[in-house]
């Protein structure tokens, strides 16, 4: 057998506790991650077993799914809501979990706090129960999303029982062109690959595009890995990784931040290892994306028209089922269509280099009247930035107003709900039917898109808006 | 090694089936969003693709099959890539508190099928020629009876006597045939575990 292994291989071959014969691997998990909506049920099997948690300081809480976006001071009006919150403060103090809630000033969606506070590190196996997990696969770390009883193991044993998934490397060579961003990269990605493409196996993204991205947006890349069935999806670390991570109030300090990164500069491919499957793409076919359907593998170039059910290989069915959910027709432009909402946020793109990119087109313009925008931090973290840096002012002048943290109008378990029938640019990671609402129509795209949309109430490609700034 | 029952015992399941032959079902339709605001595990079969069942109004669609009382049964039959989206378990605890024992498509989301298996809801992937013929036996008659045999991995049109065989790997058949869950597993290995957490790189 070759001893040439994959940064995949790496991380959870040195997190096998034991394989069980015909069966999975017991696999220790290094970070939890706990919220309000997935974990209740798992602490109610603690209780029924009888059985505490093993390690207590592995397990870090926040509330995101269900939390208000506006007024966190004041309670929680809906009394499911508030009960849940309610509950995950109650099971985090029990056993002793740290447990940031709201109003808590280190609160956010899971996935944007985890990197912030550097619970997130290299080579770490980390589970939440939330598909997105695979966002903290941008630091090398190997990350997905469970079901409620994989939390309750892992609250009781530290470890999830899984069989160890195939292996696939995406590359992307060559520069991005102008006006493409990280998201537009994984929705490209999606759209070649399918909303199934890459079920069964976890990627490694490789290539100039990843080594040349920020942290931010290898976050975006990863954390899209499940739309195209991926267990989770992740980077080796560089040195723009362990820049991010230095410093933060969860990592390595001193001594054991040497040791840490003598570990870290391990965590690469070998030369020669092996995947399952290996794919290549060049970054100069990618433009700005824009999803016509509801499934996130239903996008395409924003200049390009809606594919004609003919061309398909099979599920001509289900595809004009999609497209009559959205109420768009097969050869039609996106391009110039009408929206009503815009909703910028989510683990997804809910970081300040999105607010950045999104602050870069409407400065200087004015919402468009038709338009109601949602701008949602991931975190108090970012909300305090996008006032630092001067970003509140201009999209305050553009006539945008910033709300609170939390997952919000992605998955529409708070108030923040897009009505039936109308269509939100979204910068967020699903366009499933009703997943913003029931009834609504998403169309899934970059802050960039989503920032052309707000300001012209309609589909827009950005670059047109970014070209009369250059000039 | 000390088991409790988790689930009923899965062993030899015969029984009529649900026709839902739509791919890319996503767990959004399974169970929407708004649905998962309970602190227990109760009542989720309720709301079981509660937007495909119901209208606004909350008053039943006649067009969505579970309304339609010529189809019913323990058994689901899914589109291709069946359970994609969002990790939650309660799209598994729906399918079973609805009814279902098992879901047989020709693909499967990962996340899903595993939740399933924990539960104590049998997934099986079929070949897409075989799904495609089941569709068609109920479709000609909502009486055809499936069988699916657990100790034998297999699954029969009875009426036509066709089969095919599925892959589940030793370990998780022994839990549905016994009704064990990952969780006893776990626990009763947990000394292992402490000793192995003292070995980890960081």
């Amino acid at each position: 057998m070759s001893t040439k292994k994959t940064l995949f291989d790496k991380v959870w071959d040195s997190h096998v506790v034991k394989h069980v014969e015909d069966g999975p691997d017991v696999l220790f998990i290094d970070r939890h991650l706990v919220h309000e909506v997935t974990s209740p049920v798992a602490f109610l099997g603690l209780k029924n077993r009888n059985v505490g948690v093993l390690f207590p300081n592995k397990t870090f809480a926040t509330a995101d799914h269900n939390t208000p976006t506006i007024n966190q001071h004041l309670p929680v009006k809906d009394p499911l809501s508030a009960n849940q919150l309610k509950a995950l403060e109650e099971n985090a103090k029990e056993h002793g979990i740290s447990h940031w809630g709201l109003g808590h000033e280190k609160n956010g969606i899971v996935h944007v706090v985890g990197p912030e506070y550097g619970i997130t590190q290299p080579g770490a196996t980390i589970v939440c129960g939330d598909s997105h997990t695979s966002t903290h696969g941008a630091f090398g770390a190997i990350a997905f999303g469970i079901g409620t009883s994989e939390v309750e193991m892992v609250l009781s044993t530290q470890c999830i029982m899984q069989p160890k998934p195939k292996k696939m490397r995406i590359n992307i060579e060559g520069e991005l062109n102008f006006g493409v961003t990280p998201k537009d990269v994984a929705l490209f990605i999606i759209s070649k690959l399918t909303t199934s493409g890459a079920t069964g196996y976890f990627v490694e993204y490789a290539g100039d595009v990843f080594e040349n991205m920020s942290m931010e947006g290898r976050m975006t890349v990863c954390n899209l890995s499940i739309e195209m069935g991926a267990r989770g999806g992740m980077i080796a670390p560089d040195e723009k990784t362990f820049e991010y991570v230095k410093g933060r109030e969860f990592t390595p300090k001193g001594a054991d931040w040497d040791k840490a990164m003598a570990y870290w500069e391990t965590l690469k491919t070998d030369e020669g290892a092996t995947f399952d499957k290996e794919l290549t793409f060049s970054a100069s076919d990618i433009e700005p994306m824009i999803t016509y359907g509801t499934n996130p593998g239903m996008g395409m170039g924003i200049s390009k028209s809606i594919p004609n059910a003919e061309d398909l290989e099979g599920g001509v069915a289900t595809y004009k089922k999609s497209l009559g959910y959205m109420a768009f027709n097969e050869g039609e432009d996106m391009i110039g269509k009408p929206i009503d909402f815009v909703f910028i946020g989510s683990c997804t793109n809910g970081r300040i280099e999105d607010f950045r990119a999104f602050t870069s087109i409407v400065k200087g313009r004015k919402k468009a009247d038709n338009v109601t925008a949602w701008l949602v931090p991931g975190s108090h973290k970012v909300e305090a930035a996008i006032k630092e840096e001067g970003l509140l002012d201009i999209l305050k002048e553009a006539g945008f107003e910033l709300r609170e943290p939390g997952c919000s109008a992605c998955l529409a378990m708070n108030d923040d709900k897009v009505p039936a029938g109308k269509y939100a640019v979204s910068t967020s990671n699903r366009n499933f039917e009703g997943r913003q609402g029931p009834g609504s129509r998403t169309l899934l795209a970059s802050p960039l898109v989503a920032a052309a949309a707000a300001v012209t109430g309609k589909v827009t490609d950005p670059r047109e808006l970014m070209k009369k700034e250059l000039a | 090694m000390q088991q409790t029952m988790a689930y009923d015992k899965f062993e030899i399941l015969k029984s009529t089936a649900v026709p839902l032959p739509i791919e890319n079902v996503d767990t959004d339709q399974i169970i929407p969003a708004r649905f998962l605001k309970a602190t227990e595990r109760k009542g989720f079969g309720d709301n079981l693709f509660r937007d495909w069942r119901y209208n606004g109004d909350d008053t039943p669609k006649s067009d969505f099959v579970l309304n339609n009382p010529t189809y019913s049964g323990k058994i689901l039959i899914g589109g291709k890539n069946f359970g994609s989206g969002s990790s939650r378990e309660h799209a598994a605890w729906a399918v079973y508190d609805y009814g279902f024992r098992c879901v047989i498509s020709s693909f499967f989301a990962d996340i899903f099928k595993g939740n399933c298996l924990n539960i104590g809801v049998l997934p099986v992937q079929v070949s897409p020629e075989f799904s495609e013929k089941i569709f068609e036996e109920i479709a000609a008659d909502s009486n055809t009876e499936i069988e699916v045999n657990l100790p034998n991995q297999t699954v029969t049109i009875l009426k036509t006597g066709e089969q095919e065989s599925f892959d589940i790997n030793g370990y998780k058949k022994q839990n549905m045939l016994n009704g064990f869950d990952d969780v006893d597993y776990l626990n009763n290995i947990k000394d292992d575990i402490v000793e192995f957490a003292k070995e980890l790189p960081l």
